[in-house]
């Protein structure tokens, strides 16, 4: 197998301040489908394209944003090899049991220097609701609202991007696929695992573990309406959950392979790597998180 | 049952008025009025954050990273979860 250690972003945790709501948008709108209301409150999605049980996790609290981020590694060998990396590199490792989330084996988890949890795993029960694997047809109900093929990506805001680069690449073997480049170091980094152009970004920003955005594939723009990144190449349209998560819908973008190289762009170009066609950022897209 | 009420910005000329049931900050909006600055408007992010001055009040969950029970209890919320049961007077508070 040529796709090695970690795969993908498997799933993220979020938090909600009204579940009802919550699901009306993540159901209703995004399209995503119900896996499971679990006894502790949290309740399980998934895309109509996506093999595994579960992707995104709703957690109602009293605050929103985002409890873990999660990657899906290829093997639960490599769990023990990454916990060994991440504790040489100087970070404190944490498990967490089978069956926290149901249908998930082993996880081990972590704190980045931007605040952020982030855990791995590499045992996820096959969802029974996935994509047909026998004379496959394109999908099995119609898709609902904005068709989301699935979770894609997310945009974690937090000090020290340049540590964090450093972590994801030489620890978790991740690629720099574009970056924000300053005198000072990098400012916004996109950061991937396979060929997609990025399974997650972060920017720096003063307070530790906030949230952007969590982004869901679409097989089409045609799917929303589009404007475009310059920055990945990716067609884009922002909104915001009930509880003031930022929400993407996302397609296309470039392919990225392990010898291409990183992209930079400078500052003074950021309006037009974030929004290509408009060539201007406002503040609300660079300030407001969760 | 006023059908309406009328809420004021202290510190802009801004005077608007919100059905009865909806949030200011949505009323705001829909008036073209920009006195309160707009963020996530589902009650997640405090850019919207003002101090009730006068007049009677409910609000929809807000989070607790931006509204601490004290603040609630000195007039502070958030004008996206903010439902008018009166005229208001608010006043923008920043972070």
């Amino acid at each position: 197998m040529a796709l090695t250690g970690v795969l993908r972003a498997g799933f993220v945790q979020i938090r909600v301040l009204e579940m009802d709501e919550a699901l009306a948008h993540y159901v209703g709108h995004i399209g995503l489908e119900l896996v499971d209301k679990a006894d502790d409150g949290r309740v399980y999605l998934k895309g109509y394209d996506e093999f595994d049980r579960h992707s995104i996790v709703l957690r109602e609290a009293d605050a929103p944003g985002v409890d873990v981020m999660a990657f899906k590694v290829a093997r639960d060998s490599d769990l023990d090899g990454f916990e060994k990396r991440i504790v040489d590199f100087g970070l404190t490792v944490d498990t967490v049991a089978p069956g926290e989330q149901p249908g998930l084996g082993r996880r081990i988890g972590f704190t980045l220097v931007t605040g952020h949890r982030i855990e791995l795993y590499a045992e996820a029960a096959r969802s029974d609701n996935g994509p047909f694997i026998e004379n496959p047809d394109i999908w099995r109900d119609d898709p609902r609202g904005m068709r989301a093929l699935g979770f894609d990506h997310c945009l974690l805001y937090g000090p020290n991007v340049a540590e964090v680069t450093r972590f994801f690449t030489e620890v978790l073997d991740f690629n720099l696929v574009e970056k924000v480049q300053t005198p000072d170091g990098p400012i916004a980094v996109w950061l991937t695992s396979s060929t997609k152009s990025h399974e997650v970004a972060f920017v720096e920003h003063p307070e530790p573990g906030k949230f952007h955005h969590v982004s869901f594939a679409l097989e089409s723009w045609n799917d929303v309406g589009p404007t475009r990144h310059g920055i990945t190449r990716g067609q884009t349209i922002y909104f915001f959950d009930p509880s003031g998560n930022r929400n993407e819908v996302f397609s296309g973008g470039y392919s990225y392979f392990p010898d291409h190289p990183t992209r930079v762009w400078t500052p003074d170009q950021l309006g037009k790597g974030i929004f290509y066609y408009e060539k201007e950022l406002n503040d609300r897209f660079l300030g407001v998180v969760t | 049952m006023s059908d309406s009420f009328t809420v004021t910005v202290e510190g802009s000329d801004a005077q608007f008025s919100c059905p009865d049931g909806e949030r200011v900050l949505i009323a705001m909006e829909r008036q073209g009025l920009k006195p309160i600055p707009v963020g996530c408007r589902g009650g997640g992010c405090g850019t919207c954050r003002v101090r009730v001055l006068s007049g009677t009040y409910r609000t929809r969950k807000m989070s607790r990273a931006h509204v601490s029970e004290a603040d609630e209890r000195a007039g502070i919320v958030l004008a996206c979860r903010l439902i008018p049961e009166s005229d208001l007077a608010v006043k923008f508070a920043g972070a």
